[in-house]
């Protein structure tokens, strides 16, 4: 099997949808001439021309406001955010038209849209362009939100997302662009709303999402090796929906849950997983849940600070220990 | 048709209004958007404008007045037409049927209980809480283990699942050491009685432990003993045994010392009742009947089936009960009815030779009986001569909250002249 | 400059450009091809669509008062030449979508007074099921695309609209409506530079009440002579127009529409017109303009009795038809009342529906699983 980078996948997911359906679009900043500020999209204008791969002018809320508008009469356009921290200024477009207009229509109109881009901390950047919005886009209904960590995760979740008739937002990092998996040639997609576990294990349930979860599978390593400790790892690969049920029979294998995010903590995605876990699954747990969530302040510029602020795997086996104590 | 006029919502916070000025009177002709009054709301002085041109028939709240929002202030219609009734609201706008808030939205917001729901661990104050985690409580729960009672090794002392797994399975291998680990000493010559091992405690073991401890550590025990001539027991038992034999031959029912203590004991439990009864906490239950357990030994245990009605039973029926219950228990085919419900327990360690003990309270039962073995002795007869007697001794362990010392002594006595005079058993 | 931020601005009698400062008679762009085209009967059913937006409007001021309409409500009357005019000039591949002031446009569209009277009082028959409210009407198989509340949200949707019917090679053109209060949005910025650079076949449509809310356009907006003005900015055609003029109204527009088919072009017209009621019905409107403005507008430029003024003389209408229309869009609207108020409301399970295409046409395609409603 090919293994390619994550951002090739991303990239050969783009190209399948473009040639699989006229109407795609893909659509951004520099994402044509410039052949992408991360390169995802090098190479596809040469390949589909400036009718299919459209350079927008720096101005979010006035470009994916007109994919939504597009969107409503069949154009299915996948918007590229350079940093997923240049969405609040499109927030009204994202949250308020493409999440809401299906439903204060009463079901006449949907928004077929894509919005792509890294949702990441962790590059040196400061702490307007390091964040991860996948909680606060979650939380309103009408919206889908993605976060694939893998290759394999990126190209399925990108076509499925592509494919699916509902605004499905992909967050993307710009850390694992270049992390390489086995990605296969054929048509595949992953489904939305499906968890996967990347590692087995019996001692402890880790749940994680984005690169949060290679975080957590390095920590299990740890763990197994120096701790004899064996740690299954969740990689919720979908926010919403959400994969309740995988996250609960681990758990309830287990017994003991550990939360992994580089969200920060006040209603990060883990609250959410918390409260399922507590409501459905109590009378399993051994110990009270724990988690791992970025340092609560804004993202510090200094590198070595910013990788102590984000969860690294130190901090994520010291947490096991306590869930296991 | 008059058109009712309402105190109008001008505002969507509004739910009263103050009627400040009307601009118009009954009788003139009014136009669309004419003013009709000056509303006074929570927010600002508001100007009502016609909506609904015609002629003011009546006005009917007048300047000054506050009403709550919906409240009829004036009626406009047709030049001579009749004025409505403000009471008798005409057709009150069909109001859009109330949803009746169902019973369930099918939203719940807190989790359906699961099916199996721990049973609450009673909580006594915080400082002496048990704290345990919820798969904890659900493992002890099914195992039917008190948690209070196990220490836990979790944060905190916290109890949590593998202290649970160690205090209800084999301590595996992988399972963390409990605080209690029995000490083996090895035998210096490398040689010892037996092998070292850990032999699984039984439910059946586990069972009697239970019960045991409960009895020996909640009831207060006193004991009484008693020895009796046997000789009178035995040379009876010894010639109905061999008239049996001559009638029935190898198949002839045999009777047992048990048997004829059983219906001794019987006998005397009817002669004083109060040692027939069981302690209930605000009362003590006499019992009506006497239902006898006696105490069977097998390979693994102790078991005590029950002769139901012993009272009314003959000699020859409790035998023949007592038989075919030791052979059920010993194929361990007793039901659970016929090892329950005694008033009184009776315990036999003759057949081993011992000389006289005092046995552990069957509960609810207020005393049990323990029986040693009949032994050839010197003893003293009426004429103050020394001669060979056969002597058993019988002792009496006693609930001390039920039974007193001078019933429980006035029992023995009873049983001591129903022994060494047991023609009246036969009766 | 001290007066503008110190003091209340009341505007005196409606200040409009110079050019546009002609006397209300008979409309020099009645001969207009586009307008001199139309039938007798085609002039008279654009009457009775602006008598019958009137009707509306006003039927809903009576309904919202009885508490039946909860939430905002802002009425269009004042303004019915605008959708009029420019929603009669469109064809099959052409779009609407507008601002919050939206029941002009629906009914202009077709929608018809019982769905859309039934949607302001939240029933299940309404357009939206109850789930949009006033200033949510929708109707995509009448290509009119809402009815949206955040002001200048609308902007890049409607350019968003034009860009799909150019993609698709079609001959048509997106009307994208606001207010006069809309123009210093971002948003609307950023469409117009979208539009201008991409040569998207886009009407925006400023329907100038003079009034953004309770502000005027002189405390508003920086050179408030002429907000279309700013289109030249990005090298945009404009165009403005009287908007109590449903002649001027077509022919100026019909202007802007061949430019959007043919040329694949975006015009802003800004159209001025006049708003009788409050922004919206929570608005007293007595802080801001004279009672006198309003009575100034209803007599000298109301477009309804202008256009109706025109007819008679015309010969086009009499005035027992004109009573009759009068009187048929009063009992259609009282009759939309009654629907409304027979109507029920939606049920519990129903605020859980049409959140999702996906969920709403689960099938054996749906690939999709998980949870995405949550409790």
């Amino acid at each position: 099997m090919p293994v390619i980078s994550y951002r090739e996948a991303l990239r050969a997911a783009m190209r399948e949808e473009l040639k699989r359906d006229e109407n795609v679009v893909i659509m951004g900043e520099e994402v044509a001439q410039f052949n992408g500020a991360y390169k995802v999209t090098e190479g596809l204008l040469k390949e589909f021309g400036p009718k299919r791969i459209v350079d927008t002018p720096i101005s979010e809320a006035g470009f994916i406001g007109l994919g939504i508008g597009a969107s409503m009469l069949g154009i299915r356009p996948v918007m590229e955010l350079m940093f997923w921290s240049f969405s609040y200024v499109a927030f009204d477009q994202i949250v308020n038209n493409a999440g809401n207009i299906r439903y204060m229509s009463g079901g006449l109109i949907h928004c077929p849209i894509v919005i792509r881009g890294p949702a990441n901390g962790g590059t040196n950047v400061g702490a307007t362009h390091s964040h991860t919005p996948e909680a606060i886009l979650a939380s309103h209904p009408g919206i889908k939100v993605v976060c694939p960590a893998t290759p394999y995760d990126a190209k399925g979740l990108l076509k499925a997302a592509i494919r699916d008739n509902d605004p499905v937002y992909v967050m993307e990092n710009t850390i694992l662009y270049n992390d390489k998996g086995e990605v296969p040639d054929e048509d595949y997609i992953v489904p939305i709303g499906v968890a996967d576990i990347k590692r087995e294990g019996s001692d402890l349930t880790i749940v994680a999402h984005g690169r949060a979860v290679i975080t957590s599978l390095k920590a299990a390593e740890i763990l197994e090796k120096e701790h004899g400790v064996s740690v299954e790892v969740v990689d919720l690969r979908s926010i919403r929906p959400l994969d309740e049920e995988t996250i609960l029979a681990s758990v309830r294998k287990t017994h003991r849950a550990l939360l992994v995010e580089e969200n920060k903590p006040f209603c990060g995605v883990d609250a959410q997983v918390a409260y399922l876990i507590q409501a459905r699954a109590f009378d399993d747990l051994d110990a009270p849940i724990g988690r791992v969530s970025s340092i609560d302040a804004p993202q510090i510029y200094c590198k070595r600070m910013e990788d102590l602020q984000l969860p690294h795997p130190a901090r994520v086996v010291e947490a096991a220990l306590k869930v296991l104590a | 048709m008059a058109e009712m006029i309402d105190m109008p919502k001008l505002s969507d916070t509004m739910s009263v209004g103050t009627l400040v000025k009307w601009n118009i009177k009954e009788g003139q002709t009014v136009a669309f958007g004419d003013i009709l009054a000056e509303v006074e709301t929570d927010k600002a002085t508001m100007e009502l404008s016609c909506t609904v041109p015609g002629t003011i028939l009546k006005i009917y709240a007048p300047a000054g007045s506050q009403l709550p929002v919906g409240d009829p202030i004036c009626a406009i219609g047709k030049k001579g037409e009749e004025a409505p009734d403000p009471k008798a609201k005409s057709t009150p706008p069909k109001a859009s049927p109330t949803p009746a808030i169902p019973e369930s939205t099918g939203i719940p917001c807190i989790p359906e209980a699961p099916a199996s729901s721990p049973a609450p661990v009673t909580a006594k104050s915080d400082a002496t809480r048990t704290k345990a985690s919820p798969y904890a409580k659900r493992m002890a729960e099914k195992a039917a283990l008190n948690l209070a009672k196990l220490s836990g090794t979790g944060p905190e002392g916290r109890i949590v699942g593998r202290d649970v797994v160690a205090a209800t399975s084999i301590p595996a291998a992988t399972a963390p050491a409990t605080p209690l680990s029995v000490a083996v000493a090895k035998p210096s010559d490398g040689k010892g009685i037996q092998d070292d091992t850990d032999v699984p405690v039984s439910n059946m073991r586990a069972t009697i432990a239970r019960r045991l401890i409960e009895s020996k550590t909640t009831v207060p025990h006193f004991y009484l003993e008693v020895e009796i001539d046997a000789a009178p027991l035995l040379a009876m038992r010894e010639s109905i045994n061999k008239r049996l034999a001559d009638a029935g031959g190898e198949k002839a029912l045999k009777l047992s010392v048990n048997d004829f203590i059983l219906k001794a004991s019987a006998e005397a439990l009817r002669q004083v009742p109060a040692v027939n009864a069981s302690w209930a906490g605000t009362s003590i239950r006499q019992h009506s009947a006497v239902h006898l357990a006696f105490g069977v030994a097998l390979e693994d245990g102790l078991v005590t089936p029950v002769v139901r009605d012993a009272h009314s039973k003959s000699l020859k029926e409790i035998a023949l009960e007592a038989k075919a219950l030791i052979g059920k228990a010993r194929s361990k085919k007793l039901t659970p009815a016929e090892m329950s419900g005694s008033t009184f327990t009776v315990t036999n360690l003759g057949m081993y030779g011992v000389s006289g003990f005092f046995g552990i309270i069957n509960m609810p039962n207020a005393a049990i009986l323990s029986v040693g073995a009949t032994i050839k002795k010197a003893v003293v007869d009426e004429q103050d001569r020394i001669v060979i007697g056969q002597r058993m001794v019988i002792g009496l362990s006693g609930d001390h909250r039920v039974v007193d010392g001078a019933n429980g002594a006035q029992f023995l006595q009873a049983l001591k002249q129903i022994l060494e005079a047991p023609t009246s058993i036969i009766l | 400059m001290d007066g503008k931020l110190t003091t209340v601005a009341k505007s005196t009698a409606f200040t409009h450009p110079e050019s546009l400062k002609r006397p209300a008679g008979p409309s020099e762009f009645a001969q207009h091809p586009v307008n001199a085209a139309l039938t007798s009967a085609e002039k008279i059913a654009l009457y009775t669509k602006m008598v019958r937006i009137r009707h509306f409007e006003q039927r809903c001021i009576r309904t919202y008062q009885q508490g039946k309409i909860g939430g905002f409500l802002h009425l269009y009357v004042g303004q019915e030449a605008v959708a009029a005019g420019t929603i009669s000039l469109l064809g099959k591949n052409d779009h609407v979508i507008t601002g919050y002031r939206d029941h002009g446009h629906g009914l202009m569209v077709g929608m018809s007074m019982n769905e859309c009277m039934a949607e302001l009082t939240g029933k299940i028959t309404g357009c939206s099921q109850g789930k949009g409210g006033s200033m949510h009407y929708f109707a995509p198989d009448k290509n009119y695309w809402g009815g949206h509340g955040i002001v200048g949200g609308q902007a890049p949707l409607g350019t968003g609209l034009a860009y799909a019917v150019k993609y698709r090679g079609l001959k048509g053109s997106c009307l994208a409506y606001m207010g006069d209060g809309a123009v210093n949005q971002g948003a609307v910025h950023e469409a117009y530079n979208l539009a201008a650079l991409w040569d998207l076949p886009v009407i925006f449509v400023i329907e100038n009440n003079g009034y953004s809310m309770g502000t005027s356009q002189e405390r508003s907006s920086a050179h408030p002579g002429c907000l279309a003005k700013r289109a030249e900015g990005y090298g945009m055609d404009w165009d403005i127009i009287n908007g109590h003029d449903v002649y001027e109204v077509r022919a100026k527009t019909s202007e802007a529409l061949k430019r959007a088919h043919e040329k694949s072009k975006p015009t802003v017209l800004e159209i001025f017109t006049y708003r009788y009621f409050g922004h919206s019905m929570a608005d007293p409107d007595k802080t801001y303009r004279d009672k006198e403005e309003i009575k100034t507008y209803r007599e000298t430029k109301d477009p309804v009795f202008l256009f109706e003024k025109e007819l008679l003389l015309a010969k086009v209408l009499t005035k027992e038809l004109v009573e009759s229309i009068n009187q048929s869009a009063m009992e259609e609207a009282d009759a939309a009342a009654v629907f409304a108020d027979e109507s029920p409301d939606p049920t519990v399970a129903d605020i859980t529906k049409h959140i999702y295409w996906e969920e709403d046409n689960r099938g054996p395609q749906t690939t999709s699983r998980g949870t995405i409603i949550f409790e």
